[in-house]
């Protein structure tokens, strides 16, 4: 099974070169310490920036520089920031091509459920709906299962949805999958993990081609 | 053009029971924080906010909640805040969550005399209920309204008394539209210059939007989430 850091490393490996990339709270803010090399990516978070750079060095932190998760952050050179409506006219206008975010079920014909679980959490969507809606290339970093073993890779969501079919790809510790027309597309296992254990934690449909790969990281 | 008041206190002047306000910010990072002050000192109540986010338990807009001055939240995000959940589970406080883009875009329209717009976020969701659908070229969008506000209390980095101001960093985020939004706009900021003292070329929001301005004091700007890196 991979690790959170190390599910941010297999996702890093989609990322091309000239992309503007979107990362969510969680797992995908992980993807930006593993940039593969000749790789020039620019990361965009959704409260008004682009060029974000890594954490600031201990007593540099600035008040007015951070990220959607309001972490503090810094910038890189080229960077430029914005108000909240032009960030979104990017995210809706399709000038970022990818988003990697968070999930808590994601259906087998790609529905993302992220933002609230009825009478227990209410923390609002943020901006996943903005992004979700209007990305061409969606993935959900996350676990397998849930805390109690269930699985998060479901036929429909039972959860309030945040986006409809838009997500194109889910990489979690056990595997990668893409979401087609037939369901889940098994891409990939982690190292160490059967097919047998992937189909036990999958609920919704899974497709298994012939022989699936492992995971190189 | 002389938009210049006293302090916070001249600033909110004319805020009565039942108002609709919008407040700049993301999480604590370009809050109006001598306003929010001012507005705790008045005691007006059954207010309705329109900010991304609610503050924290003792800080921001949090501090308006603590004493029940809020009626109602309209927001994007509302996590890290035990008495707004306390008061929403509870039904003291109304909530109306909105996708972040479009609370954006419909703040906006709001100040740009849009009256509503089609957007894809929230397709599908429960955010559509009630909601318009239209297709353009086979997608599918939902219809979002404008939203304007008796007052809009802005936090800027500098401004004039001609209402000219600039942001700093991200602290930017939603002041610039909710400035546009406000029937009076009130902006405090960190640095009153003379008029001439920022550049034509680098204004983010023209006086023109802008109604009363004032010089801050004491700011806090509080780092929710203060993450760094050792020095190498």
């Amino acid at each position: 099974m991979l690790d959170r850091n190390q599910i941010a490393q297999r996702i890093a490996q989609e990322l091309q070169n000239g992309w503007y990339v979107n990362l969510g709270i969680g797992i995908p803010t992980l993807v930006a310490n593993y940039i593969p090399e000749g790789i020039d990516v620019e990361f965009q978070s959704e409260n008004g920036l682009l060029g974000m750079g890594p954490f600031p060095f201990e007593g540099e932190e600035d008040a007015d520089l951070i990220n959607a998760g309001k972490q503090t952050v810094t910038m890189m050179k080229g960077g430029s920031i914005f108000d909240s409506s032009m960030s979104f006219a990017m995210i809706r206008g399709q000038h970022v091509q990818l988003t990697v975010l968070g999930a808590m079920e994601v259906s087998d014909s790609g529905d993302i459920a992220n933002w609230k679980i009825p009478g227990k959490m209410v923390k609002g969507m943020g901006g996943a709906m903005d992004l979700v809606a209007s990305a061409d290339n969606i993935i959900v970093a996350m676990s397998h299962t849930n805390r109690k073993g269930q699985s998060k890779l479901l036929r429909q969501c039972s959860l309030p949805l945040t986006g409809v079919k838009c997500v194109k790809k889910v990489v979690t510790n056990m595997a990668v999958l893409d979401i087609t027309p037939n369901g889940f597309e098994l891409l990939e296992r982690a190292p160490g993990v059967s097919l047998e254990e992937i189909q036990a934690a999958t609920e919704g449909r899974l497709i298994i081609d012939g022989d699936v790969p492992e995971m190189k990281l | 053009m002389n938009k210049l008041v006293k302090d916070a206190k001249e600033g909110i002047e004319g805020i009565k029971d039942g108002m609709t306000l919008m407040l700049g910010g993301f999480g604590l990072c370009g809050i109006p924080e001598n306003c929010i002050s001012a507005l705790v000192d008045t005691g007006v109540k059954d207010l309705t906010c329109i900010s991304n986010n609610a503050g924290v338990d003792d800080f921001g807009i949090g501090l308006m909640l603590q004493r029940t001055q809020v009626k109602k939240m309209i927001s994007s995000y509302v996590g890290e805040n035990d008495e707004f959940e306390r008061q929403m589970l509870s039904g003291d406080l109304e909530v109306d969550l909105i996708p972040q883009g479009s609370l954006a875009e419909r703040c906006r329209a709001g100040g740009a005399g849009i009256p509503a717009f089609f957007t894809p976020a929230g397709y599908g969701t429960e955010v559509a209920n009630g909601k318009e659908v239209r297709y353009f070229d086979g997608k599918p969008y939902i219809l979002e309204s404008a939203l304007q506000a008796d007052y809009a209390l802005v936090k800027a980095w500098k401004g004039d008394r001609y209402g000219n101001i600039i942001f700093k960093g991200t602290a930017r985020n939603f002041n610039p539209v909710m400035a546009m939004a406000g029937k009076i706009t009130v902006v405090e900021v960190e640095e009153l210059v003379e008029p001439g003292g920022l550049d034509p070329n680098f204004i983010h929001i023209p006086g023109v939007f802008v109604q009363r301005i004032f010089q801050g004091t004491g700011y806090e700007k509080r780092i929710e989430q203060r993450t760094t890196r050792p020095k190498a």
